[in-house]
């Protein structure tokens, strides 16, 4: 399968396989108004399959929302249609509404004003807790 | 300026400063009978707690200030549907530090990042109650006159029970402290705690049999089961009476041990043993009320 390489935009490539989807969801890319080509399961040199995004547009793409989801992943940025950089992310240590607190005793569930901050409380095993509630995200 | 609404903001050597300070108006009331003259504290109570509203007005009063607020959201302008953030904004303007109760785990540290004079948080739903666990502290530390080489029994909800949560962070901190975790099964301590203590080389013990380990204990730390933590009433009635304190139970207790309790309780503690000296859970209310007039003295900066 081939998907029109870009010219200008990036890449967000060695995504877990069928993580891609969230990834979409969580960036809302569904609201760009340029070309996304979401690719699920493709044949990936290091590990089995993979899912691969590429976004035809000068986009700034959130890396904690990336490194929260999936620290596996690589972005790179296209110019011209040349690789300018290639990043790699790391867990990142705070995450600002990237994701909602479960816990329905907690502020965040009633006061919709609010952001929605959860930090990493255990790097190991990659858990992350809600600022106000301490609950951990699922 | 600051506020204080998880226990473990305050270091071991700030914990301590706040036990002396309450030593000394112990020792001394009147040197601080005008400390806080013409200062105003704002008790917000978006749930109702009459003990822990007269603690921190009684505490505000013995220090020479005032106080103002309400004790039930229906009463503020909350029931209109403001945010607990404007709330904040809005009370910073009329007093000089704030104690909040809010039912929602998190809004006091919501009030704190939006008001403009220190936020005491006096209990956010099951969450934390900084100023219960300075209850607790000053009271074992008055009794045992050290915070480490103690084995402390916890009976009762460990699952649920916000204070035993915040009195386990607070004391392992400490050397050698030995926590012996007595709670039905369904009731024990939440895993995420225990994973917490066994991080840091703290031993534990988990235990079904009060009885049993009685004779170790330095500290027993009795909790209320809550009828509102459970689903069904028949398990609520199943389990309330398995961990009953009754002066039988305390023939092989050591005789200095120390019996703490948050209050209220229900029947978990006999009345028999209330005249037993080992009974301390008298003391803390009263130890609570010298702990907030310590904290408000640290966080106005008036000491
Ligand atoms: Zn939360």
């Amino acid at each position: 399968m081939t998907v029109d390489s870009i010219k200008n935009g990036i890449v967000i490539d060695h995504i877990t396989a069928h993580k891609g989807m969230k990834i979409y969801e969580l960036l809302n890319l569904d609201r760009l108004n340029a070309s996304v080509a979401l690719i699920q399961n493709a044949p990936s040199r290091k590990n089995g399959r993979k899912d691969i995004i590429k976004i035809d547009t000068d986009f700034e793409v959130n890396t904690d929302i990336l490194g929260f989801v999936d620290p596996n992943i690589t972005v790179n940025v296209i110019r011209e249609g040349k690789i300018v950089k290639k990043k790699t992310l790391e867990l990142p240590e705070r995450l600002k509404n990237v994701i909602k607190c479960k816990n329905p005793r907690c502020i965040t569930c009633t006061e919709q004003e609010i952001d929605h901050i959860f930090t990493l409380a255990d790097k190991e095993n990659r858990i992350y807790r809600c600022l106000y509630c301490e609950s951990a995200a699922k | 300026m600051r506020s204080l609404i998880d226990i473990l903001e305050l270091s071991t050597a700030e914990l301590e400063e706040l036990v002396a300070t309450a030593e000394d108006i112990i020792a001394d009331p009147q040197k601080y009978a005008h400390k806080c003259d013409g200062k105003k504290l704002a008790t917000l109570f978006f749930e109702p707690s009459t003990r822990t509203r007269l603690s921190f007005e009684a505490a505000m009063y013995e220090l020479g200030g005032n106080v103002l607020g309400f004790s039930e959201a229906q009463s503020s302008s909350t029931a209109k549907g403001e945010s607990v953030a404007d709330t904040a904004k809005t009370v910073s303007c009329y007093a000089d530090i704030i104690a909040m109760r809010h039912p929602k785990e998190g809004a006091p540290l919501v009030a704190s990042l939006n008001a403009s004079v220190p936020v005491i948080n006096a209990g956010d739903g099951g969450h934390n109650h900084p100023t219960q666990t300075l209850a607790d502290l000053l009271t074992i530390h008055r009794k045992k006159g050290r915070f480490d080489n103690l084995t402390v029994g916890l009976c009762g909800d460990l699952k649920f029970g916000r204070t035993v949560h915040s009195l386990i962070a607070a004391l392992s901190r400490y050397e050698n402290v030995n926590f012996v975790l007595i709670s039905p099964r369904e009731l024990v301590l939440p895993n995420y705690i225990k994973e917490s203590l066994k991080s840091k080389n703290i031993t534990f013990t988990e235990t079904t049999d009060l009885q049993a380990i009685m004779p170790d204990l330095d500290i027993l730390y009795m909790t209320r089961v809550q009828r509102e933590r459970f689903f069904n009433e028949e398990e609520y009635l199943r389990l309330k009476d398995s961990y009953i304190l009754t002066p039988e139970k305390l023939y092989n207790a050591k005789t200095d041990l120390s019996i703490l309790h948050p209050l209220p309780r229900v029947n978990e503690i006999s009345v028999a043993i209330d005249s037993d000296p080992r009974a301390c859970y008298f003391d803390q209310v009263l130890n609570g009320k010298y702990m907030r007039m310590a904290l408000i003295l640290k966080l106005l900066e008036v000491c």
